[in-house]
């Protein structure tokens, strides 16, 4: 965001005008907008201090008082209870991430394929076969025969291939690949052609290098909605050893499911061991490399969505 | 070109490319055109047996029923108000959010509130149902602070009253970074001229906004709005789950096509039932963007989808 917002009116304003003494208008204007910008950023922060404070309070106090914005108490013991038998959490960890880097490299790949070809003008039929793509976001058979397709044509119940294979395809990404090369000069692949490359050679030696910026956009937007992803497995996983880290998280508090804790050490101690502090421990321990790897990625996010919001 | 003749000649000058796309002409194939023919199981009394065209086929009736029950009206009515909820309300907050970022100087301060609005973006729905639990419990934060203030607490699981607030709430509150980046885009756009131009004719900043970014940002503004209003039939199926889960006290007040559709399968096993929700949805839907993508056609030719 950093370049974009040098060229925002406001900032180029005080550097030509800062001799001008501010008016009235533009002082209140000012109190007013800092005031509601810094009250919605704390509102969106709000709802994640509660969910680390929660996490931090003795179940005791939660019991007796409630979750409160400001514990009195700390204590570590919900996390400790968390990783005193890990296994549940690295394995769903496991089953997340090995989700998410197969279904983001292979989306990525066939995306950027398709991307390219759809892109190429002496391509005959791009624009039928874009709009063949595109046409399954304006009208679809629902989902129940979706789910029967799934479940009893292919046989995907339980299999890992639910949750990689929904997420894989989007025809917004496609559209928006197809956008990101097309704006990739024309004469690199016909210079090339003469030169005698194939087609398949040109993407992956020229036009792929090229469309880094536009790549790691997808990627990201495909990593995080596998991330994210809790649906599919709701749909399709029914053994626990398979549920990824967003499906554990919900199963944990709708308490449909109890994570293996060596809480049953608490039975002889006159401790009461950690269950709702415990939610909001996985809560954190689930979202923790989201929040901590935000800084870094937010800015390919935006750069996406202004990308996108131009037509295709 | 035309014929079979031009579509064999072309197949083989760029095989390649057709090759390249092939994979993902099979994946929408397979998981969207494919099961487009089991709309069909609106149509019959699903027998789990008798598999798609074993079934009974029994005409319109479970629209009749969906129709006659009110079930269709009271799953349309909730859509179609939270919908309208969401992109009026959100719109204008996120146009607040962009017109504010746009004209306020202090570098450091835009950048980290715009982080830190773009973030609930990046949270998955499941987090969110742990600040619903952690906010609306009987042990939630809401009810501390009425507890510490002396006063009754509140059950909100068993009154239908205070869900639609919360769930307005957190769709405007997950999508008000997104939306900011887009009209913050459309604000960067505006030519700086008009701004100076009007400084000089002594306007003062409220005056600009009114006079320069509002109308400018109208055509922006009524594109968003269409589209949205395109896809009004189809649910936050996300939003409502993780929030309101399989609560049947709330559902007069919380349950929308997509969240009975997805009851009809998973708990009623009404497969024609559900179907048939679902068809409506998407039979409708595809009826009015259609239109509306006419409506753009007619006026702004450039923005229409296709």
């Amino acid at each position: 965001m950093g370049t974009e917002v040098e060229k925002l009116p406001g900032v180029r304003r005080k550097k030509t005008g800062s001799k001008i003494k501010q008016d009235k208008a533009t002082i209140a204007f000012n109190i007013i907008g800092y005031t509601l910008l810094a009250l919605i950023s704390i509102i969106c922060l709000v709802p994640f201090w509660l969910i680390v404070a929660g996490s931090f309070t003795d179940e005791l106090e939660i019991i007796s008082e409630g979750f409160k914005l400001f514990p009195s108490t700390i204590s570590f013991e919900a996390y400790r209870s968390v990783f005193s038998t890990p296994e549940q959490i690295y394995r769903a960890y496991g089953v997340t991430i090995g989700v998410t880097v197969a279904g983001s490299l292979l989306g990525l790949f066939l995306t950027s394929m398709a991307g390219y070809a759809l892109s190429r003008k002496d391509f005959l039929y791009r624009n039928s076969l874009s709009f063949f793509i595109y046409f399954t976001t304006l009208f679809s058979g629902g989902l129940i025969p979706w789910y029967i397709m799934m479940t009893k044509y292919l046989g995907l119940k339980d299999s890992y291939w639910a949750l990689i294979l929904p997420p894989l395809l989007s025809a917004w990404n496609i559209i928006l690949m197809r956008s990101f090369m097309k704006s990739i000069p024309e004469s690199i692949v016909e210079s090339a052609k003469i030169d005698g490359a194939g087609d398949f050679l040109i993407y992956r030696k020229l036009i792929l290098p090229l469309s880094t910026p536009g790549l790691a956009t997808i990627g990201l937007f495909l990593a995080l909605g596998y991330w994210n992803d809790w649906f599919n497995a709701n749909m399709f996983i029914t053994t626990g050893d398979k549920y990824p880290l967003q499906f554990l998280l919900y199963k944990i508090l709708s308490s449909a499911a109890v994570l293996q804790t060596n809480n049953g050490s608490y039975l002889a101690a006159n401790v009461v061991p950690p269950t709702e502090t415990l939610k909001m421990a996985v809560a954190v321990v689930v979202t923790g490399p989201v929040v901590l790897l935000y800084p870094f990625v937010q800015r390919y996010f935006v750069k996406g969505l202004t990308v996108g919001a131009v037509k295709g | 070109m035309s014929g079979k003749g031009g579509l064999i000649r072309e197949l083989n000058r760029n095989k390649v490319l057709f090759l390249m796309v092939a994979p993902t002409l099979l994946f929408f194939i397979v998981f969207s055109y494919i099961p487009m023919v089991g709309v069909y199981y609106a149509f019959t009394k699903f027998d789990f047996d008798g598999g798609l065209f074993g079934s009974e086929f029994i005409g319109l009736k479970n629209f009749e029923f969906l129709f006659k029950s009110g079930i269709l009206w009271d799953l349309t009515k909730n859509t179609v108000l939270y919908n309208l909820a969401f992109i009026i309300l959100g719109n204008i907050m996120q146009i607040i959010c962009a017109i504010f970022l746009a004209q306020l100087t202090s570098k450091w301060f835009k950048k980290t509130a715009q982080s830190l609005m773009f973030l609930p973006y990046f949270l998955s729905w499941v987090l969110v149902g742990a600040f619903v639990f952690n906010l609306f419990s009987d042990l939630g934060v809401v009810n501390s602070v009425l507890t510490q203030l002396g006063l009754q607490t509140y059950d909100f699981y068993l009154q239908t009253a205070p869900w639609k607030y919360i769930i307005v709430f957190f769709n405007i509150w997950k999508g008000i970074g997104y939306g900011t980046v887009i009209y913050l885009a459309a604000i960067m756009s505006i030519s700086e001229d008009y701004y100076e131009a009007a400084k000089i004719d002594g306007a003062n900043i409220f005056q600009q906004i009114r006079r320069i970014t509002l109308p400018l940002l109208m055509p922006t503004f009524i594109l968003l709005i269409m589209f949205s209003l395109g896809g009004i039939l189809k649910g936050q199926f996300d939003l409502f789950y993780q929030i309101i889960g399989n609560n049947g006290m709330l559902y007069e007040a919380t349950d929308i096509i997509d969240t009975y559709v997805f009851r009809s399968l998973t708990i009623n096993f009404d497969i024609g039932m559900g179907t048939a929700a679902g068809l409506y949805q998407s039979f409708f839907g595809f009826v009015l963007i259609m239109t509306v993508n006419y409506i753009i056609k007619k006026t702004h030719e450039e923005y229409a989808l296709f």
